[in-house]
């Protein structure tokens, strides 16, 4: 009997110390960049049950981590660019966004040859069917990776941060949707999840990353992360593999023999609103 | 008795105080109340839909809540422009109506956290911002910063307020080493609430329209105009429905230096359009969008040309002495100021501030009818929670709520 009544105490007790434990947990969790290897895993394991749950569908989240010695670096060939988007509807399928038509990583503007690159006489709803239209050229624009990000100065709450491969993430467990970055940001680079995200399980992209592509719940911003799940793994962006003409070039800027390198030793390099500071880790060129 | 059990009196004197009243200030209430309920309502559907029933977008990612968040700090100066005259210069007939300025401190920045509130896409975090449970990028981001004023300034005016009331109710003087001080600190701290917002929008380079250094002396110059407005119009229902007294020249003198802070405020402004139009840059962009629109764009163009319109009337109002004196000028011309400034700090400042975009797109903005019902909730209460203060304020100073132990003197200031 005094057995009984000490195996019960003892498990009543197992039982609220589990209850405050996950009450707690709840309420003290931690930014993903904060917190352990171990932790990250659970964390991980996590958000892979709810996914399942949520898409009925397998999502592996990855924790993959710089590379050493890398950082990544873009360019685009303003010459060949045709404006045909492929790039835009390619990152929205790698990158779980939302499908309701409103929210793209890449934006590619229409200018006119005449005026240069000029934003205030941009257009960016073009028609993609008759592109590229004469003495128009067309200039992609998604994150620029800045090596001085205003976006990360102005967080509130730390929820962004530039890794040390020079992908600016953004912890959407963290962040409070307050949008400020977005007022910093001179690209129109960073996006809101003003509803849901619309996204089927057919849809979804299971290789993710969890700083990157893992699917985003409502009420937080998001933004370009040169696929991070994909480069830290070794492979190429999404919009690299399928522009048509050849006009992105992406690479490690530390390895002196990649084409990254290459272009910026042979190549004119453009730099968009170069006046800020910014220092973009995406540069425009002209290759022809 | 000690002070615990005698401040406990107070409270339970100021329960009663605040719900005791006439049929006018029970209808004032509930009306009141029912337009909390509105926006509570409202605000739930947000919660359930997301920011979508809101007319922002990522092109304007901030709108209407942002605004008036702005506008309120203004606002909130209301005190300062008090404290000033009342407690530096000496100026006895100001001293006695300070404390109605430190009450609409308290309710405007309870206003502007609400609208900071609403404004969230995930209020479920708020907490994030809290430490040591969160974590604050303080010295980084500028909005840890206002975060950290706002409540500084909040508090430092809820107590001051609380003492002098407080004292009011036992009939007591106030303690003097401890209140002086604190109102003093509250100078500085007026400007650093509106020196913090500015820079908030002033530090992106991003965004030419605010990347501008007039912006925070012209968040000063409005603020000096906006919240003595409100207070004026108040000072006259005080007096109007309460035998208060306040006297003309109280009054005239605030006049007075509000015409002398929408002068600054319009040379501000006026200084900052000379320098974008005869330079003629690419930033003039911005500034055009405002005044003329671009193309056939022009949702802001009304609105900014009446709030300067507004703001020209109003100072010419009260920079004469005879329509400043006269009780219906001197009226319209806060209402002006108050439309004015609340045009010009609110979607005034934040629309040019993000149209076009940064890739040059324009989205016209117009508040969606879930933001305005939102935001007349937050205005709601923002508006209650002054009455009831004043409920209680008021008949303390009149010396007719009182604490049944104090002593009938009266003391002399």
């Amino acid at each position: 009997m005094a057995d009984e009544g000490k195996t019960r105490r003892e498990f009543l007790a197992a039982t609220g110390a589990v209850a405050a434990v996950g009450l707690l947990s709840s309420c003290l969790d931690e930014r993903l960049k904060d917190v352990s290897k171990e932790e990250l895993k659970s964390r991980i394991a996590e958000m892979e049950a709810g996914y399942r749950q949520k898409y009925g569908k397998e999502v592996k989240v990855s924790d993959a981590e710089p590379l050493p010695g890398v950082a990544f670096a873009y360019a685009l060939d303003l010459s060949r660019c045709v404006g045909c988007r492929r790039c835009t509807y390619a990152c929205r399928e790698e990158n779980n966004i939302s499908r309701d038509g409103q929210l793209f990583w890449i934006r590619v503007l229409e200018m006119e040859k005449r005026k240069g690159v000029d934003f205030a006489h941009a257009n960016a709803y073009y028609d993609a069917e008759k592109v590229p239209r004469d003495g128009h050229f067309y200039v992609p624009v998604s994150c620029q990776q800045c090596d001085n990000p205003p976006c990360t100065k102005v967080c509130p709450v730390k929820a962004t941060w530039k890794e040390p491969d020079g992908i600016v993430t953004v912890d959407y467990d963290w962040c409070i949707g307050c949008r400020y970055c977005m007022a910093a940001c001179s690209y129109g680079a960073r996006h809101f999840n003003w509803k849901e995200p619309e996204l089927k399980p057919e849809e979804i992209n299971g290789t993710t990353h969890v700083l990157g592509n893992r699917p985003r719940p409502k009420g937080v911003v998001e933004k370009c992360t040169f696929c991070i799940q994909r480069t830290r793994a070794g492979r190429y962006p999404a919009c690299v593999e399928v522009c048509p003409v050849g006009a992105r070039k992406f690479g490690n800027l530390l390895d002196p023999s990649s084409e990254i390198r290459y272009i910026i030793e042979h190549k004119r390099v453009l730099i968009l609103k170069e006046e800020l500071n910014t220092m973009p880790r995406f540069l425009y060129f002209y290759g022809t | 008795m000690n002070v615990a059990s005698l401040f406990w009196q107070f409270v339970v004197g100021s329960v009663r105080q605040v719900l005791r009243g006439n049929a006018l200030y029970w209808t004032w209430v509930l009306f009141l109340l029912a337009l909390i309920g509105v926006g509570v309502v409202a605000y739930i559907h947000q919660v359930q839909e997301g920011l979508t029933v809101t007319a922002m977008r990522d092109q304007v990612s901030w709108g209407f809540y942002i605004g008036n968040f702005t506008f309120l700090v203004g606002v909130a100066a209301a005190a300062v422009i008090l404290v000033i005259p009342a407690y530096v210069y000496k100026w006895g007939p100001i001293r006695e109506i300070a404390i109605f300025g430190e009450l609409l401190a308290v309710s405007a920045i309870i206003m502007c956290l609400l609208f900071v509130f609403v404004d969230i896409g995930r209020p479920d975090r708020f907490w994030h911002l809290l430490p040591p449970l969160g974590v604050l990028n303080f010295p980084q981001s500028l909005l840890a910063w206002d975060v950290l004023v706002l409540n500084i300034y909040f508090v430092l005016n809820f107590v001051v307020a609380t003492i002098l009331v407080y004292c009011g109710f036992v009939n007591k003087r106030y303690p003097k080493k401890l209140v002086v001080p604190l109102i003093i600190l509250s100078i500085p701290m007026a400007v650093s609430i509106h020196t913090v917002t500015a820079f908030l929008y002033n530090g992106l380079g991003a965004r030419p329209y605010w990347n501008a250094s007039i912006l925070a002396p012209q968040f000063l110059a409005s603020a000096f105009c906006s919240g003595p407005a409100i207070l004026l119009i108040v000072l006259q229902l005080v007096r109007r429905f309460t035998s208060f007294e306040i006297k003309n020249e109280a009054i005239w003198k605030i006049a007075e230096l509000m015409a002398y802070a929408m002068f600054f405020n319009l040379f501000l402004h006026g200084a900052e359009i000379f320098k974008e139009v005869y330079s003629d840059t690419e930033h003039l962009l911005y500034t055009r969008y405002l005044y003329l629109g671009i193309g056939e764009m022009h949702a802001v163009v009304p609105y900014a040309w009446t709030a300067v319109c507004l703001n020209i009337t109003a100072f010419l109002l009260f920079v004469v002495p005879a329509t400043r004196r006269n009780p219906i000028t001197l009226n319209i011309g806060c209402l002006a100021i108050y439309a004015g400034v609340y045009i010009e700090k609110g979607m005034g400042l934040i629309i040019p501030g993000l149209t076009p975009d940064a890739l040059g797109e324009v989205y016209e903005y117009h508040p969606s009818l879930n933001e305005l019902a939102v935001s007349a909730g937050v205005f709601a209460v923002g508006f209650l929670v002054f009455t009831l203060m004043l409920k209680v304020a008021v008949p303390i100073a009149l010396g007719k709520l009182r604490w049944s132990g104090a002593s009938n003197e009266e003391i002399p200031h």
